[in-house]
């Protein structure tokens, strides 16, 4: 396979496929197909980022038909990147998944074809060129995702899911009719033919397309104010689930936010520079109040949630300082960072939830001594979401403090700073649990390897990232003007 | 007070909105001449159907995927029934329903043929199919869906998956999906037959396979 | 103004009401509905605006229809979601927000 088109369309094909074998398999079945397709989508996605390091973006015209007739998948450095990220973190999770739901629990029944057609769906989201067809994968990811969340169908399960249906429903609604209003305007959703366009000319409903696609994708990114429906839905779901989801889903909407933001919307940003600290604003709300809600949280997995809430709000900050590559970078080394550490943490905290058989916080007390590999892998994970070195997180808030400070606005260092000090709070309060002297000698479940290791991995990989982060991070340069 | 705040809202962005309407010049570009250009290329003499399975193909296959996929969702609910039992119903209506079923199919085996020149299509035909189901269902001469046999699972997948096959073997022409034009009319078709078939029994499974279900365990 | 223009108004009318109805409304089943006229609304606007100058688009009519589809499916999984959550506490509204 030499061209990196046949690449691209196998990695939207091949989770496909899986998730139909894994169905046609039967209820709990096909995690081995699963984990042996994850392999293959991971070396695709590597053998594509050396080939489009080598010849720059690629795309591939489906069905022979170019665009703006046809669809186009297209590949650049910021696509690859994030391709690399989601196949990085599914894998491990699968492997966790596999033991974790290795018992029979009736939440793991369709865990797999579900799984297979959310990650054909954040594939097929990453490489799609045509808003249209966005907007397909977009449900493709957000059905799957509350598909997931509602397994198993107890109440909160349902309720949680329902919560976050609604909300991905008008969030996919309003980009739809965003989508609608360019139609009208310029006859394309292909995104290579509408830059130029909307350079030339953008008519007032244009700048009304914008703000609905944008405001739709935050709600689907639950950016403060539109969090509301993230922690129940993350928290509330089984580990591997909460990892997924919290590691890569949000990240989706995320990653067509900046996408569309520098094209084809560029031209009506520069238009209008103020509008980058709306998002900036909300980005810093969200660092506040959902460090606020995790230092409070009862329960593990709801501090860990609304640590999510929180950390995304970083990705936004990044809007004002956009003109250089330097913010891209450190945005993107921020959705690594998270990526990675959330996966370990919710990970971990699975491990820790079965073994104790409980879910809050002060039930931790005294397992740093019983289970000390998941203590040390959310430990770990911890250092990257504080963003100490060496990890990825630090390196991604001093490449976003580096960027701030050259473009003279402190403001944004600040809350990077004032963010980190926050999650330390949240971190400590479990760790400073976990060494507590048990207060009386509970039974211990017993629990697979496995799922320790697969949550020091990733962990692991979030702190060493930092190492090698800014060599990846060149991947960006792939295919874009600056 | 919400309530007031989101209906002014609301008023104010479809007013807004409107405005801008109004005042849209002309599309940029115009795709009508691309689409008609193309038609003999296409398979199919219909512009929406060719649009649907060959030049923007692609946006199908991935929405039947959602269909399967929501599915998938109702399924992982875990239902938990055993049994689903048919009750006493009226005699006049299960006759009807037994007069309109043969009907239905052969409705919707011409709204399948039709959709190459004129509207229908896999589609419209399948909606056909599983509302003839649904109506077998509430005359209780079909009983309620329980977790699907193996049987049945490659009957729900079989179409979305010949679809697949169909599409990926195109890639060895170039692209995902790109039918010779002198077999593209046989193989949407093909396509459309499989999904015919598997979107009648995913949307007949939509109302079947709740409708037993009482609350898991 | 043409028939097509028309279309997209009450698009963005039905898509406005659609969108309060599902900030406002409790019950799960008008909830549903008001999501279904939001999407309705959007494909009006899709297809009307397309065809503003009265001359039919066969390519926003196949992504409607597309659209539909991915509408049914959703609403599928709403509905089934909805029925679950009846037959487990016998209300059609959603419990208070369990997220502390």
């Amino acid at each position: 396979m030499t061209d990196p088109g046949a690449l691209m369309v196998w990695l939207i094909l091949l989770p496909l496929a899986w998730a139909c074998l894994a169905f046609l398999l039967g209820s709990g079945r096909g995690a081995q197909a699963a984990i042996i397709g994850l392999g293959l989508q991971l070396g695709l996605t590597l053998l594509l980022a050396v080939m489009l390091s080598g010849a720059g973006a690629a795309s591939h015209a489906v069905g022979g038909w170019p665009a703006p007739l046809g669809i186009a998948l297209a590949a650049d450095g910021l696509s690859v990147l994030m391709l690399l990220l989601t196949q990085l973190i599914a894998l491990p999770l699968a492997v966790y998944a596999h033991a974790y739901f290795a018992a029979g629990s009736v939440e793991g029944r369709y865990f797999w074809p579900l799984t297979g057609i959310l990650l054909a769906g954040l594939n097929g989201l990453f490489l799609s060129a045509d808003l249209f067809n966005l907007y397909v994968t977009l449900e493709l990811v957000g059905l799957s995702a509350v598909g997931l969340v509602a397994a198993g169908g107890g109440v909160s399960q349902v309720a949680a899911a329902l919560r976050y249906l609604f909300a991905a429903l008008v969030g996919s609604g309003a980009y739809l009719l965003g989508v609608a209003l360019i139609y009208g305007a310029y006859g394309t959703v292909s995104l290579e033919t509408l830059g130029p366009l909307v350079v030339a000319e953008a008519p007032r409903a244009v700048w009304l397309a914008g703000g609905l696609m944008l405001v739709g994708l935050m709600l689907k990114t639950a950016l403060f104010p539109f969090h509301y429906w993230l922690p129940s839905a993350h928290g509330g779901a089984p580990a591997p689930v909460s990892a997924l989801l919290s590691a890569l889903v949000v990240k989706a909407s995320f990653y067509l936010i900046l996408r569309l933001w520098l094209d084809p919307f560029g031209a009506l940003v520069a238009r209008a520079e103020l509008l980058a600290w709306l998002p900036m604003t909300l980005g810093s709300a969200a660092i506040l109040w959902g460090s606020w809600k995790a230092i409070r949280a009862p329960r593990i997995k709801m501090l860990i949630a609304y640590s999510t809430v929180a950390q995304l709000g970083y990705l936004f900050l990044i809007f004002p300082l956009l003109g250089t590559a330097g913010a891209r970078q450190a945005g993107m080394m921020h959705v690594f960072a998270h990526g990675l550490a959330k996966a370990a943490m919710f990970t971990a905290a699975g491990v820790l939830i079965k073994v104790t058989g409980q879910d809050t916080v002060a039930g931790l007390a005294g397992v740093a001594g019983r289970r000390p590999l998941s203590l040390y892998a959310f430990g770990l994970a911890g250092i990257t979401i504080m963003g100490l070195p060496p990890s990825s997180g630090f390196l991604a808030k001093w490449l976003l403090i580096e960027a701030a400070l050259q473009q003279g606005h402190w403001i944004i260092a600040l809350m990077v700073l004032v963010g980190g000090l926050l999650a330390t709070a949240y971190v400590f309060r479990v760790l400073r649990q976990a060494f507590l002297r048990a207060p009386r000698a509970g039974e211990l479940v017993a629990v697979p390897r496995t799922l320790e290791l697969m949550a020091f991995v990733l962990a692991a990989a979030s702190v060493l990232l930092g190492l090698r982060g800014v060599e990846l991070m060149a991947l960006l340069s792939i295919g874009s003007a600056a | 007070m919400k309530r007031l705040v989101v209906i002014a809202a609301a008023l104010a962005f479809s007013l807004a909105l409107i405005a801008t309407l109004l005042e849209l010049p002309a599309a940029t570009i115009d795709l009508r001449p691309a689409v008609a250009e193309n038609l003999a290329a296409s398979g199919v003499a219909h512009p929406v159907t060719a649009v649907l399975l060959n030049y923007r193909g692609y946006d199908t296959l991935l929405e039947i995927a959602v269909l399967l996929l929501a599915l998938f969702g109702i399924l992982a609910l875990g239902l938990e029934r055993q049994v689903c039992t048919l009750r006493a119903a009226e005699r006049p209506l299960q006759l009807l329903a037994r007069l309109a079923s043969p009907l239905m199919v052969v409705v919707a085996v011409y709204l399948l043929w039709a959709g190459a020149w004129r509207p229908g299509g896999a589609f419209q035909a399948g909606a056909v199919l599983a509302a003839a189901a649904v109506l077998l269902h509430l005359t209780e001469l079909l009983p309620g869906w329980l977790q699907p046999s193996a049987r049945l699972r490659w009957g729900l997948a079989g179409g979305f998956l010949l679809f697949l096959g169909v599409a990926t073997a195109m890639l060895a022409r170039g692209a995902l999906l790109e039918y010779p034009p002198a077999h593209a009319g046989a193989l949407i078709l093909l396509i459309e037959a499989g999904l015919t078939f598997s979107l009648g029994l995913i949307l007949a499974g939509l109302f079947l396979f709740m409708t037993c279900d009482e609350g898991g365990d | 103004m043409t028939s097509g223009l028309l279309f997209a108004i009450v698009g963005v009318l039905l898509f406005t009401m659609g969108g309060a109805g599902v900030l406002l409304l409790d019950h799960l089943l008008r909830r549903i509905l008001a999501f279904n006229l939001m999407g309705s609304g959007a494909f009006l606007v899709l297809v009307g605006l397309a065809q503003r100058h009265d001359v039919a688009d066969p390519v926003p009519q196949a992504m409607v229809l597309t659209g539909i589809v991915v509408a049914v499916a959703a609403t599928a999984l709403a509905l089934a979601l909805a029925r679950r959550l009846h037959a487990l506490t016998g209300r059609m509204e959603l419990p208070e927000a369990d997220d502390d």
